[in-house]
């Protein structure tokens, strides 16, 4: 229980940390990396309230693929880093409304709800052979299989978009038809021509 | 004698049951990571003499008996030699990314299921468990790419990037396949399923997305043919230009490592683990052989050194992929492929062949 506590301490100290990390980093490479530790710590407390499921899917999501996107786009980028700086200066008021607004609604979550749903604060072991990749897996497919069909189709639908909107067919490009390139044969390319030996003159 | 035995077994259970657990973990831990470790060292010995041998050389023979302490002499070598930071780098960054990279490499080991009843964590999760810990090896390969301050270091990051991002992808749709023929994320589950001889490996009813899981494998790990992230010819040695000494000998203890595992990845998801192929063969009960019949870690590491030495193979025998070809097979073959199958494998579940025969 102790142990638990000073777990869940730790863990939010570095959270913290690493969050004001990604804000006051000097080097942008430096802030994706805070990121990526913010990430990888939000991880560690789901995994602590033995959401296991959840826990390695936000470090498979985020960890492994977006922050590599985010870390790929960054390095080619030649930010400067004063400019940045003072738009942060500039943007900080309305910074502060949004954060202030997003406390007072977590706030209301975590409090007003979570008494109103008589949640405890305690940490509760989960029963035993409980899994919870499974119990999450019921309640999308089985109580809520609409909605989440439906929001695959949306995300499917951004794929497709994306890629339409981003793919431009140059006139005039040189490019490799590669199934053309594997179906050659030999005498598509060389015509063997029979000849009769010449006489010598 | 047996007072001394009972004195060992009085002492361990005055032990308190935390210090007991702790000593049990830390044993296993132990155990495996020296483990693979020593199968780094010597499958570097392994290759050399594999590719010498198609190539018609001899390959390392000089130190000790048949050669065999070439491993040791190089670590030594690689101990004793000059770290040199490059001015220009980022110091922080240059000297970590070698750990990022080693890191996940080792981690992951401690879901491998290797033998009946051996798991260093036995987790629910252990599939998706092992694709973020190998998703995250990217990371010290871009890093190191970018703190190094060189144009070939950063490109051969890029390319390794782009690469290991693209060939990702297919190998999580491959792992699907895996996941709906076992039906469970644990690894033990999913070799469990696959006792009974040959014929219940999932190599059979999901053989395309075998080849495509070993193929993304091979280009996972930045070997040849798809080592492009190194590419001598055109960009030196790509991300790792500018490491010597232990941060390169960190590289390449990492590189191999990594191929272990995905070697014994493939064997414990299409090839059964750590179950025997003669499973089932009765008539070899009571003879000299009963032992091929039972499950067994040997099953497993010879499996991985099947794999291991395909690796070597592929290194001796396929010239390198052009980058552009490279991501074509990626994008427009693996993952149509395995998205195809994917298909066919609920129309096998539906229809209740192979696996799905209750």
């Amino acid at each position: 229980m102790l142990f638990q506590s000073i777990l869940f301490y730790v863990f939010s100290a570095v959270l913290l940390g690493a969050a004001l990390g990604v804000v006051f980093a000097r080097n942008m490479v430096h802030s994706v990396m805070f990121l990526v530790l913010t990430f990888f710590q939000s991880a560690m407390l789901w995994l602590l309230i033995e959401a296991e499921f959840l826990a390695i899917v936000l470090v498979l999501v985020y960890v492994g693929a977006v922050m590599v996107l985010f870390l790929f786009v960054i390095m080619m980028l030649e930010v400067n880093v004063e400019a940045v700086k003072r738009s942060l200066v500039r943007y900080a008021p309305l910074a502060a409304v949004i954060s202030i607004i997003m406390a007072v609604q977590l706030v209301q979550l975590i409090w007003v709800r979570g008494a109103e749903a008589g949640a405890s604060f305690a940490f509760a072991p989960t029963p035993e052979g409980y899994d919870n990749t499974k119990a999450l897996g019921a309640v999308l497919y089985k109580e809520h299989v609409y909605a989440f069909e439906i929001a695959a189709v949306i995300l499917l639908l951004a794929i497709v978009a994306a890629i339409t909107l981003t793919m431009r067919r140059r006139p005039g490009l040189k490019v490799q038809d590669i199934s053309k390139q594997v179906s050659v044969r030999a005498k598509d390319r060389i015509r063997v021509v029979k000849m009769d030996s010449e006489k010598r003159s | 004698m047996d007072a001394i035995v009972q004195y060992f077994v009085d002492a361990w259970n005055a032990l308190p049951p935390l210090l007991q657990y702790l000593t049990v973990v830390t044993t296993k831990i132990l155990v495996v990571t020296v483990g693979v470790i020593l199968c780094v060292a010597f499958s570097t010995y392994f290759e050399r003499k594999v590719i010498g041998h198609m190539q018609g050389r001899i390959g390392p023979n000089r130190v000790g008996p048949l050669g065999l302490g070439q491993p040791f002499a190089d670590v030594i070598k690689l101990l004793i030699k000059e770290i040199v930071v490059p001015t220009a780098s980022n110091r922080f960054l240059f000297v970590i990314a070698p750990l990022l990279t080693l890191i996940p490499a080792l981690a992951t080991w401690a879901v491998m299921p290797l033998h009946p009843g051996f798991t260093i964590a036995d987790i629910n999760a252990g599939l998706l468990y092992v694709l973020a810990l190998t998703s995250m090896g990217v990371y010290g390969v871009i890093l190191a790419g970018w703190a190094t301050n060189s144009k070939y270091a950063f490109l051969g990051a890029m390319r390794s990037a782009a690469q290991i991002v693209a060939y990702e992808i297919a190998m999580g749709f491959a792992l699907v396949g895996v996941l709906m023929a076992g039906g469970s994320l644990n690894l033990g589950d999913i070799v469990a399923k696959q006792a009974g001889g040959f014929s219940q490996w999932f190599l059979l009813p999901l053989f395309p997305l075998f080849i495509v899981y070993w193929i993304s494998g091979v280009a996972e790990t930045n070997r040849a043919p798809f080592d492009v992230a190194e590419g001598e010819s055109e960009i030196v040695a790509g991300f790792h230009v500018e490491y010597s000494g232990v941060a390169f000998a960190l590289f390449f203890l990492a590189e191999y490592a990594n191929m272990v595992l995905i070697s014994g990845l493939t064997a414990i998801f299409f090839l059964g683990g750590w179950a025997s192929p003669f499973e089932g063969w009765t008539f070899l009960d009571g003879t000299f052989l009963a032992f091929l019949a039972a499950p067994n870690f040997l099953w497993l590491f010879a499996k991985i050194a099947f794999f291991m030495y395909s690796f070597f193979w592929f290194r001796a025998t396929f010239p390198r992929y052009r980058y552009d070809q490279i991501m074509r097979l990626g994008w427009k073959v693996f993952i149509p492929v395995t998205i195809v199958w994917i298909a066919v494998e609920g129309v096998l579940a539906w229809l209740k062949i192979g696996p799905w025969a209750a």
